[in-house]
């Protein structure tokens, strides 16, 4: 018997806090395989969010640093100025990128840093209980918005890689999600080729995950990834906003 | 016959069924008969005979931990 699949050696031997069916757990996987596959983990420098994600540091079998909220990109620069042979990547959710870093993830795609980042989209702060984030959709319930999202006040959803990539330091830059196997499978080869573009040092990269929250949007698994499709997708269109090899071809 | 063959790291399962909802033959269920030690009942198969393999449970695990094999 062939083994056909099993638990990538870029993932640590430990247990995952994340709630169940979160899928948090298989952007993690996929961010590992990649780092497996591509021979890296031995080079890599990851750095952790503060969110849900805040000890992806012990998730991941590579070198970690965890940065303060939002600041990762910033983090991820002078690690990636510092050491430029190392592989470096951020792993940030919404609240930590969208919000409270939205500087420092815009500034870092400006300059063109060759860092890789993993932008994990569940429309809502996780960790702190289920507020509102700036990509909540207008009318979705939060706890910081129990009638839902009001546009007269609190606006509409921040289109971040849409945002990006009008930056001409941006190499990479797709929307991807995991809701079926397929897509896990897109969502790999996008993460895969992020990677690679920073091996060959072409730039900033980045790949936007759209990502369940099971708990704070009160859904069971199952039906969180329905109200994804159904939802998310139509304000956050799937695709590839930004390639630089294309331009070559 | 089976061509393919899955195994769960069970005491790991948080039962979320994201495998369950994915396998193109049902053959996954969570096993009520078993709480693990996390408090969840675990996801586990049934009919391995009709198990073709395809990986579609491992993928969509966040807990990564199904390993699959194929005959
Ligand atoms: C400086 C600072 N402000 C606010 C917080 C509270 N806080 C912790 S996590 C978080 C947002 C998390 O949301 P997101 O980045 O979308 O991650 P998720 O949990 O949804 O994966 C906030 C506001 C904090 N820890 N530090
Ligand atoms: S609160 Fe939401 S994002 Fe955080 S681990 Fe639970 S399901 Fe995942
Ligand atoms: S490998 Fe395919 S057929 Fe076998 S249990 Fe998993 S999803 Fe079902
Ligand atoms: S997807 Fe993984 S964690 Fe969820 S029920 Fe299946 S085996 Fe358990
Ligand atoms: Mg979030």
């Amino acid at each position: 018997m062939a083994i056909v699949y099993r638990r990538s050696k870029g993932l640590t031997d430990v247990e995952t806090h994340y709630c169940p069916g979160c899928t948090h757990g298989i952007i993690h996987r996929l961010v590992a395989e990649t780092l497996e596959e591509l021979g890296v983990l031995g080079k890599t420098i990851g750095v952790a969010p503060v969110g849900c994600s805040v000890f992806a540091y012990d998730y991941f079998n590579c070198d970690m640093q965890e940065a303060a909220h939002g600041r990762a990109p910033a983090v991820a620069t002078g690690i990636k100025r510092v050491l430029p042979d190392k592989v470096v990547f951020t792993y940030q959710g919404d609240g930590d990128l969208a919000a409270i870093g939205t500087g420092e993830i815009t500034h870092a795609a400006m300059r063109g840093e060759n860092i890789t980042t993993i932008f994990v989209n569940n429309a809502i702060y996780g960790m702190t209980g289920g507020q509102m984030a700036p990509t909540t959709l207008v009318g979705q319930r939060a706890t910081t918005a129990p009638l839902g999202r009001d546009k007269s006040h609190a606006g509409s959803p921040i289109r971040i890689a849409e945002m990006l990539a009008t930056l001409d330091g941006a190499a990479y830059i797709e929307r991807v999600t995991v809701t079926s196997p397929a897509n896990v499978m897109k969502a790999k080869r996008a993460i895969k080729k992020a990677f690679e573009l920073q091996l060959e040092g072409r730039g900033f990269t980045m790949i936007e995950v759209l990502s369940t929250c099971p708990t704070n949007w009160g859904l069971t698994p199952v039906k969180a990834l329905e109200w994804l499709n159904e939802n998310m997708i139509p304000v956050f269109p799937l695709g590839v906003y930004k390639d630089i090899t294309k331009k070559e071809a | 016959m089976a061509t393919g063959n899955v195994t769960f790291r069970q005491d790991w399962c948080k039962g979320c069924g994201l495998c369950v909802a994915v396998c193109p033959k049902k053959i996954i269920f969570l096993d009520e008969s078993i709480t693990n030690r996390k408090g969840y009942h675990p996801a586990t198969v049934k009919d391995m005979d009709q198990c073709i393999g395809c990986a579609n449970c491992a993928r969509m695990c966040p807990d990564s931990i199904i390993t699959v094999e194929r005959v």
